[in-house]
């Protein structure tokens, strides 16, 4: 309802300078639509990038993939000379030097955080989380150098004590010549302590108040408030943040050969030495003699590649509840 | 009623006191072994710093002399290759996700960056393998630098479009305001306005592809010598660490933690300066 | 954010309004060309109604003020006329508005923005220096000649009476000067590119009483070269300022008139009750 009041004039006003422009806006409005297709080109190509990947993969180890079929990951000769592949010594070596890395980097791993999170002030606690998360930017293949330099020259002095008292255990028995599943499983758990501990230290941090005060209320120690509110309250986070450490560990390949021996066996002791699908890749692809050999590798990397999937989607899937870009790793 | 609160029981004060100072040597334990790694390295790697380091080529085993000057050279010439693929696939990807895309695209995109980051640089190495040094049937610089290059692809995206998204929408409205186009906006108003955050997170992310071997050992491979060109393999400074440190050569030991100091103390340095320049960007644009 | 209304006597701003106006009220008898016609205009964000058969008529060189509670509808029509909603994904226009005799929706976005400016409500300068915030429209335009930008921008801070305050830091940055600052700054960027009408978004109500007076006051000086369309929810703002007033509820218009009609007789019962101060 205008309420003018008065006539309405008869000429209306022009806007000036309206159609001059209107060629070159025009020109401007079709950039948009080509700075669109453009961006969306860079981001396709990263998909058509990952498809080009997969298939590649899967073409290149069709020879010894229909030569052994599943038998290929349960077989333990590994004899190239024979053309005899069987995968088992290193996915056990996997397996083995894995689980066992977490068994050690989770309790420190979450210990680290927990003091990180819930004990120290923040003064403290934030320098203290940048050079924990400094060791994630050391490159593997200097884990390695100090590995062979280091560790090995350490472990090996400590460990007949060791095995005097454990060594009657299968898990701990035999000679140890410095390389082992052992050593690379400690190497292992110090690469993916600093993950275990970023990203269960945000989640921690991430809890609320509320949940602390409520048991506080009621009386409960500071180890209390942790162990019973706040660490239940953040398992999802804590939980993806090990799934990620696994598909670190399980694909980590330069200071795990350095350490582990090579030697492709399977032995119930972990002072033995051993191999890793990693680790095989790494040594014997530039020396691989014949097509069946170089695919029964690449039908490795499939494997690594498809395991290692699988258990980041896993981790993806329970860190959708927490904040998801905290996810770094 | 007793003086003292008998509650918690004193079980529980001990149990407290007993779990917290663990976690506490968890920590202890974990930035020692920090140290350690940054001490060993600097120790054992200073000794065998000299020019000959710098400048010369590896020499044969007993004599002295020798250096890793290509492998310097070639690493960075791989990390020059890998940023030129890497960042603009990065930048115009996180461009996408952050000013245009939406639905299942989006979603696609994301899914598959994700799941490019989680794939083990070995694997990456057979891929770039299949895909380059086959057909080349022969190991180039190239290939070695595309290997790096997918590899930073992800976390160039995931950083880019994270600052995209950080610059307020009235900055945006403010340039649709006056005449500017869509793309005008992002161009001149807010990719400047993210610029800081986004140069850091390739510095991060060229420091990060910096130190991995696994994808070299099929693509670059290595060389005793110069590589001209991108068309040869190429020794580079994780390769060469991986090489002498398996070796049984004292002298290329010494070598190898010489390199890995040189490596290390680059990453360092990039890292810090990637923090800093951050820091003064945020401290321009809050004035 | 709530404003707490205060109750305003009508007599105090016919006075405010008079203050103001003393002597230059043309007291015309006929509309000035309308700038805008907006005829039976409904506006949709998704499934809400915000705009309800909207018909009124913005004149030409005049201020007129958009007044009425939050949540009236008040910004969302300002936004209509630079079509800044189109921004907004799932909003929907019926109903038709006219720049002058051509349809609003004819041209593309980019070239109406040049024409209709607009100022938001918090200040947002580009993170560039005060030089390079003013020149960012005149250099979206390829033909505008360097050797002119500089005047341009020299030109466009004086009527945003912030020349002098500045002219010894063009190249610092836009933060490091006041909001209140920043906001003259925002009006200059718009200025510079010559538009026709300025469309503003309560500019003031992040702003200090000093830094508004001097807004109030340079948007007198403006009206001669330029439409302005100013949201308020400042009742003496607006009689401060508006040659017209337009009162908005629950995304209707109730009723658009002279601003000395309007605030000594309101023809609506809701008009004179939000004037007045007893909802809101």
């Amino acid at each position: 309802m205008v309420n003018a009041g008065v006539a309405l004039p008869g000429v209306p006003a022009e806007p000036q300078g309206l159609n001059k422009k209107q060629t070159w806006m025009e020109r401007l409005r079709k950039g948009d639509e080509v700075v669109h297709l453009i961006t969306m080109a860079g981001a396709w190509s990263i998909i058509v990038i990952t498809l080009l990947l997969v298939q590649h993969l899967w073409v290149y180890s069709r020879i010894a993939r229909h030569t052994f079929g599943w038998h290929f990951l349960l077989t333990s000769t590994w004899d190239p000379v024979s053309g005899q592949f069987g995968a088992w010594p290193f996915v056990y070596g996997t397996v083995v030097t894995s689980l066992l890395a977490l068994c050690i980097a989770i309790p420190v791993g979450l210990g680290t955080a927990i003091f990180l999170a819930e004990m120290a002030p923040r003064s403290i606690s934030n320098p203290l989380t940048f050079m924990v998360e400094l060791l994630a930017a050391v490159p593997s293949v200097i884990y390695g150098l100090v590995g062979i330099f280091l560790m090995i020259p350490a472990l090996s002095a400590v460990m007949p004590y060791f095995q005097k008292v454990f060594g009657w255990l299968p898990i701990f028995s035999g000679t140890f010549y410095g390389v082992s599943y052992f050593t690379a499983a400690v190497v292992l758990a110090v690469m993916v302590i600093p993950f275990i501990v970023s990203i269960s230290r945000e989640v921690l941090l991430a809890v609320p108040m509320s949940q602390r005060e409520a048991m506080m209320a009621l009386g409960a120690t500071k180890w209390d408030v942790t162990w019973r509110a706040v660490v239940p309250y953040a398992r999802q986070g804590i939980m993806g943040s090990i799934f990620l450490a696994l598909a670190r560990a399980l694909g980590e390949t330069m200071a795990v050969t350095m350490v582990i021996g090579n030697v492709a066996q399977v032995s119930t002791s972990l002072m033995a030495p051993g191999y890793t699908i990693a680790a095989v890749i790494a040594n014997e692809f530039t020396e691989a003699t014949g097509d069946l050999y170089l695919h029964a590798l690449i039908e490795l990397g499939l494997v690594l590649f498809a395991v290692t999937m699988i258990i980041n989607a896993l981790a993806r899937l329970l860190m959708l509840t927490m904040k998801p870009h905290e996810v770094t790793a | 009623m007793s003086a003292t609160p008998s509650y918690p029981p004193a079980s529980r004060k001990i149990m407290n006191v007993v779990m917290l100072s663990l976690t506490g040597l968890c920590t202890l334990l974990v930035l020692s072994v920090l140290f350690t790694i940054l001490g060993y390295l600097l120790w054992k790697g200073v000794h065998a710093l000299n020019l000959n380091f710098f400048i010369n080529l590896p020499a044969p085993v007993g004599e002295s002399g020798g250096g890793v000057a290509n492998a310097i050279v070639g690493t960075l010439k791989l990390l020059g290759m890998a940023t030129l693929i890497g960042v603009p696939i990065g930048l115009l990807g996180g461009i996408y996700l952050s000013e245009f895309a939406g639905g299942w695209s989006a979603f696609a995109v994301r899914y598959t960056t994700d799941l490019l980051n989680g794939v083990p640089s070995v694997v990456m190495g057979i891929f770039v393998y299949t895909l380059v040094v086959l057909p080349m049937h022969h190991f180039s610089t190239l290939a070695g630098g595309i290997a790096l290059g997918i590899m930073m692809i992800p976390i160039a995206l995931r950083s880019t479009e994270d600052f995209l998204r950080a610059v307020p929408r009235s900055l945006r409205e403010g340039g649709l305001a006056l005449g500017a186009s869509k793309s005008e906006t992002i161009f001149t108003i807010v990719i400047p306005a993210a610029i800081y955050g986004i140069l850091t997170g390739v510095m991060l992310d060229i420091a990060r592809v910096a130190g991995e071997t696994a994808p070299l050992l099929f693509t670059a491979f290595g060389n005793q010598f110069n590589s001209p060109g991108w068309m040869q393999p190429t020794a580079s400074l994780p390769v060469v660490i991986y090489n002498y440190a398996i070796s049984p050569y004292d002298e290329w030991h010494q070598q190898a933690w010489a390199a890995g100091f040189v490596l290390l103390s680059g990453l360092l340095v990039v890292s810090i300066l990637a923090r800093m320049i951050l820091a003064r960007g945020k401290k321009m644009s809050h004035g | 954010m709530t404003t707490l209304m205060k109750p305003f006597d009508l007599t105090q701003l016919s006075k405010a309004h008079e203050v103001r106006f003393a002597g230059r009220e043309s007291g015309e008898e006929q509309l000035p060309w309308p700038q805008f016609t907006v005829a039976d205009l409904n506006f949709f964000y998704g499934q809400q109604q915000a705009l309800k058969d909207i018909n009124l008529i913005v004149p030409n060189k005049r201020v007129t003020a958009f007044i009425g509670p939050s949540g009236c509808g008040k910004t969302t029509l300002l936004r209509t006329f630079n079509r800044m909603n189109e921004t907004i994904p799932g909003t929907r226009v019926e109903g038709s508005i006219l720049l002058g005799d051509k349809d609003l929706f004819s041209f593309p976005a980019t070239t109406l923005r040049r024409v209709v400016g607009m100022v938001f409500q918090k200040p947002t300068p580009f993170p560039k220096s005060i030089f390079d915030n003013v020149a960012y429209g005149l250099r979206l335009d390829p033909k505008v000649r360097r050797s002119e930008i500089a005047d341009k921008v020299e030109q466009s801070l004086r009527r945003a009476a912030l020349w002098d305050e500045v002219k010894d830091n063009l190249h610092q940055s836009a933060n490091g000067i006041s909001g209140g600052q920043q906001q003259r700054l925002c009006i200059a960027r718009a200025l510079a590119v010559d538009p026709e009408v300025l469309l503003l978004d309560e500019p003031c109500s992040a702003l200090d009483p000093i830094s508004t007076a001097k807004i109030e006051d340079l948007l007198f000086e403006i009206k001669n070269s330029c439409t302005i369309i100013i949201v308020t929810h400042n009742m003496l703002q607006a009689a401060r300022v508006a040659d017209y007033v337009g009162f908005f509820l629950a995304g209707e218009l109730i009723e658009l008139n002279r601003a000395k009609q309007i605030f000594q007789n309101p023809e609506k019962k809701q008009t004179q009750d939000y004037i007045t101060g007893r909802f809101g």
